[in-house]
């Protein structure tokens, strides 16, 4: 198994936000969550990539147990995360943003930062060369030096892209990659993601818009009020009462 | 090419400024009040890197300040400790309480930060105050030494007391500018713009929140201590919270999280505050507005709001050439 949860469970007091989920992520695959405004969607990302922890159930990732990993542990076994609102810095430029983002496989500490030692100026050079390729991947080379407020929402999407892909993931977590974005913008954005998942990064992603998640999903799991409805292919889902019932509130005319 | 070559000799000729400002005003009481703005700087430094490059709001700078300078004044004073032992002993006494403190602070985010370190910084005054049987209590220590003589250099002229301050100010801010543009300045950045999202990036956001926290009260410490041996009294009023917002005033006008800002802002005040001197207390109703006028229109202070004019004018040229182009 790459990645599996089991019986994953999240109590906020008295609400269950999370209810006992199943799930297992296919390597290399695009896998996506769908389910109602509040179903938790974004507490099951947020559950699995350590901003919160499991009440109950645990989360594997090759094998490995990592449900009480604090956030930043989780991403060094190489899952990364984009936020549902881009938290990018508006003031600095789209390379500066995206720098840090590799800082994760270095280890220069103060003692080099003070010094300038060997071991910081080639971890330096290094971060600069993968936040050069990764903006290269996302194809924002053209406005590395564009600071982020001046740049579109589209780009703005794509430079989170690229901080997740700097850290080298093997698996990334998208939280409403295509929100608020223009439908010509979000088709641009679908060739991205498959893209990413066709050279080798499984991709997990949230979204609300349906056309897209049918077309390009290998496999998607419902959620509604923090329970698995269903699991399965497009085609699957497409066809199965409770996910249409969940959605249009019982009548299956659509 | 031509900007960094120009950033360069501009702070060359600042230090030549600085070294050349006695002989050109051998004015005593001049170079008192400048050494004296030398040391403030430093503290500023400190508190800038927290609270500018971190995003945490200290605001128990002030009785850092005070752990470095009573650290100083208790080891040569007291224990008879020989000066420049006791000048690098202070500050690192002073990032120990650094380091105790800001294990329980940096637990708390934002304004709890903020008033949580505003009453650590308190209780430093209360006990400073209060036990007077260690540190003299509103008597003040006094007899501190200034710095002993190294060979031939003698530090006991004010004129001695003004380079040596100097050049551990080259230091702090050679320092910080090294720390600011590593990647271990990179993560403090991260951490200031979005903790959440510096911690989804693998960043361990305590460690580096602890470290830029200790640092900030090891240069407050060394400001403590230079402040010491400079002024040769102190008294528990160097730990009060006015004296915090002074720092913080220092901070914002020069610029919160810039490298320049402190140095600016610090100058500016105090020479600001020498020229209105005629006003007595009433500066603060010169101060007051401005300072609120400041915040409101340009929360950057003066070097931010350099910084963005700067970004502006790019980027209009980027786009009159685009449209050249075009």
């Amino acid at each position: 198994m790459f990645l599996e949860t089991s019986n994953l469970t999240k109590k906020f007091g008295g609400l269950t936000a999370i209810n006992g989920v199943d799930f297992s992520v296919d390597k290399g695959k695009i896998n996506a969550i769908i389910g109602p405004n509040g179903a938790g969607k974004s507490t099951y990302f947020n559950l699995i990539t350590g901003v919160h922890h499991p009440s109950s159930g645990k989360v594997f990732f090759k094998g490995r147990d990592i449900s009480t990993f604090p956030a930043n542990k989780i991403a060094k076994q190489g899952l990364s995360r984009t936020f549902q609102t881009t938290n990018l810095f508006e003031k600095a430029t789209v390379f500066e943003n995206v720098v840090v983002g590799h800082r994760l496989r270095t280890k220069s500490n103060l003692f080099d930062a003070v010094f300038r030692t060997k071991r910081e100026k080639e971890e330096g050079e290094k971060c600069k060369e993968k936040a050069l390729k990764v903006l290269e991947y996302v194809g924002l080379s053209e406005i590395t030096d564009m600071v982020v407020a001046n740049i579109s929402q589209e780009e703005k999407k794509r430079v989170a892209f690229a901080l997740t892909l700097a850290t080298d993931p093997e698996i990334v977590f998208l939280d409403e990659p295509t929100a608020g974005i223009n439908p010509d913008e979000t088709e641009k954005l679908s060739i991205l993601i498959e893209k990413m998942a066709h050279e080798g990064i499984t991709v997990c992603l949230i979204e609300h818009k349906m056309r897209m998640i049918m077309n390009m999903a290998d496999k998607i799991m419902v959620l509604d009020y923090g329970e698995k409805i269903a699991e399965g292919t497009p085609e699957k889902i497409k066809s199965n009462d409770e996910v249409i019932e969940a959605y249009l509130g019982g009548d299956a005319s659509a | 090419m031509r900007v960094i070559l120009n950033k360069k000799m501009l702070i060359v000729s600042l230090i030549v400024l600085a070294i050349l400002f006695p002989l050109f005003v051998p004015n005593q009481y001049y170079i008192h009040i400048l050494t004296l703005a030398f040391i403030w700087t430093i503290a500023v430094y400190g508190l800038n890197l927290i609270s500018g490059f971190t995003g945490y709001l200290s605001l128990a700078q002030a009785g850092f300040f005070a752990i470095g300078a009573y650290s100083l004044g208790l080891l040569t004073v007291k224990a008879g400790m020989s000066f420049w032992l006791a000048f690098i002993l202070a500050p690192l006494i002073t990032s120990i309480f650094g380091l105790l403190i800001g294990l329980v602070a940096l637990r708390t985010k934002e304004h709890f930060f903020a008033i949580y370190t505003l009453c650590v910084g308190y209780i430093i005054y209360l006990v400073i105050d209060k036990w007077d049987r260690l540190t003299e209590g509103v008597r003040g220590l006094m007899g501190i030494p200034s710095p002993a003589d190294i060979g031939p250099i003698s530090f006991s002229t004010p004129l001695g007391q003004y380079y040596f301050v100097f050049v551990v100010l080259l230091l702090v801010i050679f320092l910080v500018y090294r720390i600011v543009n590593s990647l271990t300045g990179r993560s403090f950045i991260a951490i200031r713009n979005s903790e959440q999202l510096a911690q989804s990036l693998g960043i361990s956001t305590m460690k580096n929140k602890l470290t830029s926290f200790v640092l900030s009260t090891f240069f407050a410490g060394v400001a403590g201590a230079l402040y010491a041996s400079f002024i040769r009294f102190i008294g528990p009023e160097i730990s009060y919270t006015t004296v915090v917002f002074d720092l913080l005033t220092y901070m914002i006008v020069g610029g919160i999280g810039t490298l320049s800002g402190p140095l600016i802002g610090t100058l500016l005040i105090v020479w600001l505050s020498q020229n209105l001197q005629f006003l007595q207390d009433y500066r603060m109703l010169v101060f007051g507005p401005l300072l609120t006028m400041l915040i409101i229109f340009s929360p950057g202070g003066i070097v931010g709001s350099f910084h963005s004019w700067q970004l502006k004018r790019q980027e209009r040229k980027r786009l009159n050439t685009g449209s050249l182009n075009n």
